[in-house]
């Protein structure tokens, strides 16, 4: 059984294309790791999953079901969940509120019952604020609850976003550069807490730039090379696997390094 | 056709004053990123200093004296104002250049009063016509045509052929890559302030003897101008010509089908169905508003 | 906002009922009970501007058509209870009339009218009012920023275009003449100097009914929905939030309560012209959503009140419009919080006065 699987996306902008003929699936319980140079179309495969783009071809089908071209907003509510390259918190809100947005889906009271304070809406409250808590008891984030999110730390804020898409109790969720700016005891950090969320039974989909916690964490890898797929296999394949190393190795100067270390690291 | 023509060219002419409008605002929306809702009152200020200077003044003088005068004031609101509100959200400065325009035009209201006015003919006078293709029209139309080109022309060399020209260019395009390259970035945006005022002034002398000048005309031409900008694509300066016509064009033919009240909400009209189909315009680039977003 | 109790919910409401008790008391003593007449007027603009201060202030979604949606509300009701229907006969009106839709009233020359009744116009212009705010927010929630503000604005003079041109809604003069709306027998909706008083405790009433109604959406899951998309649309999108829906419902209820205030003024005025649609007026709103602090229900209601109280006294003389426009760049652009901080106290900024229990410096990672 497949969670998610593209058929032969292709997606321009323009004149230039920016994913062709990509094709996979997610296995459910797996972390899959998608890797490749800066401009390889890894951000925008996740908006196109994620419904943020209509792709140019191809389809997306999650569960069985085909959610191309479906809203952001309907993609969430089927399941997907995401977090974002560069950190989208509500900052004027308070850490709480932020993750009790994510519950937005889960309640029903409508203008007239949310105006009127119906039971109805107060019992949606507090059941939303109730998992709210929940999910920031789980990452730690409790003691900062009611602060403003704006007042928070770079690694904190990520932890928010963590436990907002958390809140949506997703079936499939989308990490795209989650260890981005961490520093190497956060990101070793982070690298155990998506491992226990996979295990509670969210299947993860993450891009990374960080070589060193995409071959520690992904149980499976998709590299991606101008919009094309150019492996695709368990890490240790896929970082043997000619054509990336010399993709890294001839290509961008960090990741070529990264990579280099991550291999060295890695040899036994 | 004689009628045909007749409505083409008060189309045109009125069409031209929104593309001239629409071209300021373009110019200080691509190096500032304020949408100018005063826009408008500029050309109501060039209309009023320059009827109240022809009192003194031979008329090219009091014109070129208006001009001077309400470019001078266009830098000052970037120096005194739009400098220091850098950090403001869109919503902000929305709010803030509405504000502006009443304040503008109330001290119009105080300065002069609530008169209408105009400038005399520059050639001529009302009773004079010239024929062109058959129709008969006031020789003022074809000052307003000929400055409006003289205006675009003298514009489009300014941008691409000099110096300051292309450093503004540059910061539309890149700001930081401009300040980068040496490029004083806020002289660039006061001279774009200054730029879009004394065009609009400008237009609003040549068009005082046809239309009149009255101390409300700014806000209806602003969003007239708006609607040019948006139709030919915002940040378009050059596009906006087109989108100016168009309005024009629509607004003058409205009237044989419909009553002269309802002219305005015709070229509203207009603007609402060209946001509502194509918010990019006929020439503009897909979306470059994200992220602009207050 | 999470879970404020009760009682402190309670006690501004409380606070402001005495305000407004107090100052009825004082009018009354003072023998300027026709101060009063502006206060009602006060509490009406007061609700357009509640309603905007939802939209604007919390939701991020600017209008300057909302004089529009006031005047359709008020146009809505002049022109329905004062045109007569003639033909009594035609079918399509005895059957209004067997509805209970029509009312008949004496006429100023003697013999009867036959008009919409009072209750079914002030229906009708709501109804007019949601749609119109439904054709014009539909596409124009998808635009944002300049776009949006232009738009509205422009569907704005499009209203006031149409009505300065249009015989049936008087063009420039407006109408008169418009009968009262009767709400029990207790109560009338009008300007007789007798029910004054009374109309003076609905109208604040309506407006604080409205400050509650808005301020319970606000802290709940619509309000917080509405907050992320001010605070950052795509992030609330993807979140669940379907942004156009929640965006659309929270037009058209602003739009209804400036055309239910319209309609209220009218009958209190006995009429209305084509000024109350003008762009002027629209963008005062605006200025005295900036002013109340943008994002406070309290501050909006005790700042628009005040100023238009003395606009309407003829305070600021001629400079009454630049005394809004410069109430717009003065605030805004430099007191952005407005005079909010005088209210910080109540309502909703009470979660600054909560004390801290943990330092922001608390990592929950370093125990």
């Amino acid at each position: 059984m497949t969670i998610l699987e593209t058929h032969n996306l292709r997606h321009t902008f323009g004149g230039l294309v920016a994913l062709d003929g990509v094709s996979f699936r997610v296995q459910p319980g797996r972390i899959k790791a998608i890797i490749g140079p800066n401009g390889a179309g890894k951000t925008t495969l996740f908006n196109i999953i994620a419904g943020v783009y209509r792709p140019t071809g191809g389809s997306v089908r999650f569960r069985g079901a085909d959610i191309t071209g479906r809203s952001p907003d309907a993609v969430c509510r089927m399941g997907i969940s995401r977090t974002f390259q560069n950190l989208r918190v509500f900052g004027r809100m308070t850490v709480l509120e932020n993750v009790m947005l994510a519950r937005h889906a889960h309640g029903r009271a409508g203008f007239t019952a949310c105006a009127l304070r119906l039971p109805r809406c107060r019992r949606e409250e507090r059941a939303a604020r109730e998992h709210a808590r929940q999910r920031l008891a789980d990452l730690g984030l409790d003691p900062l609850a009611d602060e403003p999110v704006h007042s928070l730390s770079f690694g904190q804020r990520r932890m928010v976003e963590l436990a907002r898409a958390l809140a949506v109790e997703p079936t499939l969720l989308l990490l795209d550069e989650p260890a981005s700016g961490l520093n190497t005891r956060e990101s070793a950090d982070l690298a155990s807490r998506i491992r226990a969320i996979c295990d509670g039974g969210v299947t993860v989909l993450l891009v990374e730039h960080d070589m060193t916690l995409v071959m520690d964490l992904a149980d499976e890898v998709l590299a991606l090379h101008h919009g094309k797929p150019l492996a695709e296999g368990p890490p240790s394949a896929v970082r043997n696997h000619p054509e990336v190393v010399s993709v890294y190795l001839g290509g961008d100067f960090d990741l070529a390094t990264s990579a280099q270390s991550a291999l060295r690291l890695r040899q036994p | 056709m004689v009628h045909l023509l007749q409505y083409v060219f008060s189309g045109v002419t009125v069409g031209s004053i929104y593309a001239i409008v629409a071209i300021g605002f373009n110019l200080v929306y691509r190096t500032t990123g304020i949408l100018n809702f005063a826009q408008g009152e500029f050309v109501m200020l060039g209309g009023m200093v320059a009827v109240s200077l022809a009192t003194v003044l031979p008329l090219p003088a009091a014109v070129a004296a208006a001009v001077v005068l309400v470019a001078a004031m266009g830098w000052l609101l970037e120096v005194a104002l739009f400098r220091r509100l850098r950090r403001h959200t869109l919503l902000h400065m929305i709010i803030i250049t509405i504000g502006l325009s009443i304040i503008i035009q109330e001290a119009a209201r105080h300065l002069w009063d609530e008169k209408v006015r105009s400038l005399p003919y520059f050639t001529g006078d009302e009773c004079s016509s010239v024929r062109l293709f058959g129709a008969a029209m006031s020789p003022q139309v074809l000052w307003v045509l000929g400055i409006t080109i003289v205006i675009v022309l003298l514009l489009m060399a300014f941008l691409h052929l000099t110096l300051p020209g292309r450093a503004m260019r540059a910061c539309a395009a890149n700001p930081a890559a401009a300040a980068l390259a040496g490029i004083h970035l806020p002289n660039m945006r006061a001279l774009a302030f200054a730029l879009s005022a004394g065009i609009g002034a400008l237009a609003g002398c040549v068009i005082s003897p046809i239309s009149m000048t009255h101390y409300e005309m700014g806000g209806s031409l602003a969003i007239k101008g708006f609607a040019a900008a948006v139709l030919g694509g915002l940040g378009q300066p050059m596009a906006a010509i087109a989108g100016g016509l168009v309005v024009g064009l629509a607004e003058s033919f409205s009237v044989s089908v419909l009553p002269a009240a309802f002219k305005d909400a015709t070229a509203f009209a207009i603007l609402l169905v060209v946001l509502f189909i194509r918010p990019r315009g006929f020439f503009g680039r897909p979306f470059a508003e994200e992220g602009r977003n207050a | 906002m999470t879970g404020p109790s009760c009682r402190q919910a309670l006690t501004p409401f409380f606070l402001a009922a005495l305000l407004i008790t107090g100052a009825q008391l004082a009018a009354t003593a003072a023998h300027r009970e026709f101060y009063l007449t502006q206060l009602i007027l006060c509490a009406y603009y007061a609700c357009v501007v509640l309603g905007l201060t939802f939209l604007v202030g919390y939701a991020g979604q600017i209008s300057l058509a909302h004089g529009a949606f006031f005047a359709i509300g008020g146009y809505a009701t002049a022109v329905l209870t004062t045109t007569p229907l003639r033909n009594s006969t035609e079918p399509w009106v005895a059957w209004l009339e067997r509805a209970h839709w029509l009312a008949r009233r004496p006429g100023l020359y003697g013999g009867e009218i036959l008009t919409v009744s009072p209750w079914a116009a002030f229906l009708a212009g709501l109804l007019v009012a949601c749609l119109a705010a439904v054709l014009i927010g539909l596409p124009a929630l998808r635009l944002r920023g300049h776009y949006l503000a232009m738009a509205t604005l422009g569907f704005g003079l499009i209203v006031y275009r149409l009505l300065l041109g249009s015989a049936f809604a008087g063009a420039a003069d407006g109408i008169t003449g418009v009968p009262p709306l009767r709400l029990g027998g207790w109560l009338e909706i009008s300007g007789r100097a007798s029910v004054r008083v009374r109309n003076y405790y609905f109208a604040w009433g309506f407006a604080l009914l409205t400050l509650a109604l808005l301020r319970n959406l606000l802290v709940s899951r619509i309000g917080l929905a509405l907050r992320a998309i001010h605070d950052n649309e795509s992030a609330a999108q993807a979140m669940g939030v379907p942004i156009g829906r929640v965006k659309l419902q929270a037009f058209v209820l602003s739009a209804a309560i400036a055309a239910a205030a319209g309609s209220l003024l009218t009958h209190t005025n006995g009429g209305l012209g084509p000024s109350e649609a003008s762009a002027m007026k629209s963008v005062r709103y605006v200025a005295l959503v900036a002013a109340g602090g943008m994002a406070s229900l309290w501050g909006a209601l005790a700042v628009s009140s005040i100023l238009n109280f003395f606009s309407l006294r003829g305070w600021f003389g001629t400079l009454d419009h630049a005394v809004f426009g410069a109430l717009l760049i003065a605030i805004v652009a430099f007191a952005p919080g407005g005079f909010g901080f005088i209210w910080r106290g109540v309502g909703l900024q009470r979660r600054l006065f909560r004390p801290r229990k943990k330092r922001l410096d608390d990592d929950p990672r370093n125990p």
